[in-house]
């Protein structure tokens, strides 16, 4: 395992208004290693997942990705979010643009790459989400578990060196979260630096290297999965884990 | 009234006449809405700007638009105008684009706005930037949902479009008020221009459901 530092959060805070959402957050992923964020609705995971790839601008406190640390005020943040892929609770495909033309979109208009090479990579994409006959589709002609997997292709089409999931099974009916699973599970035997927010148990216990589990937007124990589910140290973490095991 | 044998009559010896107002009509009517939605989307964006200024003048706009009658706006246009050497035809096209204008940048707001916040999201995710990606991913969505109020707006224009007869254009209605005082025969007249017009948003509404499947492909 490499020990490149691929996201470096130090003293991270965020409000809304007076809702003091993350506090003093402290986290870093190296290279290759999947973290998987869990807690109740509200403890601010998902707030944390969106300032990594500045959908959600932090108040103060550092981010570091890849060794550099990224201010809005210095950094154009297309360029930093080219290299971090994002994968929404709710798929967030282009309606109006089919299988094919979702995962060329951001290569051909971003990177300027031609449209035959963006064709070419994308169906290689497609076809490795398992989806390769459906690249003509609508986005509406698919299942949830189907634009999931397009999403993510979506997401690789531009190359990251991360990806963040924000609940990426949590608007799936339950006979098709095991698809969107694999999928990402084949991503981390690949080596892809993961952050992913989810209620999957079963997904953290497995896949994951590291759990980090928040509440009220602290970070209240950070565990390998074994550590974290069996042992936990902290009484509140112990909690969590009595209310949804 | 006049006997329908006579009407079919006059219809038919006006054919030539009505067909000249009706083209006068039509070209008043799909220019003033080209540039009005231009001049729509252009404050549309300002209202969404999040920029105060620019959401002012937007307003300022939109209020000037909806507290005055239009044919005020057209009378405005044409006496400002024709100072210029701009003829009455350009005064009422530019005075029915600035009215029309507004409640059509009222339209692309609502459409753009009630477009998913996830759109914006997944594509900045992508690394696109805001503009291009309200270019890309909104904007077309948008254009969509906008199309049945712009229709209805397009079809408001045409008929809105005859009080050009009141600076001098010799459209529809204009034809038939002249012709039917010429002639003592008002009712038939305006009997036949109310049946252009009926025509005519007939195959407007035709069009705009035809663009609508023609959208509607990726539902």
């Amino acid at each position: 395992m490499s020990t490149r530092e691929m996201i470096r959060i130090e003293k991270l805070n965020k409000s809304f208004g007076d809702l003091h959402v993350l506090k003093d957050i402290d986290m870093t992923v190296k290279e290759s290693d999947v973290v998987v964020l869990i807690g109740a609705s509200g403890s601010g995971k998902s707030t944390l997942l969106r300032c990594i790839n500045f959908l959600e601008i932090k108040d103060n406190g550092k981010i570091m990705i890849q060794g550099e640390e990224i201010d809005p005020a210095t950094h154009n943040l297309n360029d930093v979010r080219q290299n971090v892929g994002m994968v929404f609770q709710h798929f967030n495909l282009f309606p109006h643009k089919t299988v094919l033309e979702n995962v060329i979109e951001a290569p051909v208009q971003v990177k300027k790459v031609t449209r035959n090479e963006a064709e070419e990579q994308a169906k290689v994409l497609l076809e490795k989400v398992g989806l390769e006959d459906k690249a003509d589709e609508y986005p509406s002609r698919l299942s949830g578990g189907q634009k999931q997997r397009v999403a993510i292709a979506r997401s690789l089409a531009m190359e990251p060196d991360i990806m963040l999931f924000d609940e990426p099974t949590s608007a799936l009916d339950p006979e098709l979260v095991g698809e969107v699973l694999a999928t990402m599970k084949e991503l981390a035997n690949e080596g892809m630096t993961m952050v992913v927010v989810t209620h999957e148990m079963g997904f953290a216990r497995e896949v994951a290297d590291w759990v980090v589990y928040m509440h009220d937007g602290y970070i209240v124990e950070t565990g390998k999965p074994i550590e974290l589910f069996d042992h936990p140290k902290e009484e509140r973490t112990k909690e969590f884990l009595s209310t949804i095991l | 009234m006049p006997s329908l044998p006579h009407l079919f009559e006059v219809l038919i010896s006006s054919y030539d006449q009505f067909l000249h107002a009706t083209w006068l009509t039509l070209k008043l009517t799909v220019i003033s809405i080209m540039i009005a939605m231009v001049i729509g989307l252009f404050f549309a964006l300002l209202k969404i700007s999040r920029i105060k200024g620019l959401e002012a003048i937007a307003n300022f706009y939109i209020f000037i638009v909806r507290g005055t009658p239009l044919i005020v706006q057209i009378f405005i246009f044409y006496f400002g105008l024709t100072e210029l050497n701009i003829s009455d035809f350009w005064a009422a096209t530019l005075g029915l684009a600035f009215h029309n204008g507004a409640y059509i940048a009222e339209i692309f707001r609502g459409a753009i706005q009630s477009i998913d916040k996830g759109q914006m999201e997944a594509g900045r995710s992508l690394g696109m930037s805001r503009t291009l990606t309200m270019r890309r991913i909104i904007l077309p969505q948008a254009f969509r949902r906008a199309l049945p109020p712009l229709g209805n707006q397009f079809i408001i224009g045409l008929k809105d479009s005859s009080l050009a007869a009141f600076i001098g254009v010799y459209e529809i209605f204009n034809l038939a008020t002249t012709q039917g005082s010429d002639s003592f025969d008002s009712m038939t007249w305006l009997i036949i221009c109310a049946i252009y017009y009926l025509i005519l948003v007939f195959l407007l509404t035709m069009l705009v459901s035809y663009m609508e499947k023609r959208l509607a492909v990726s539902d």
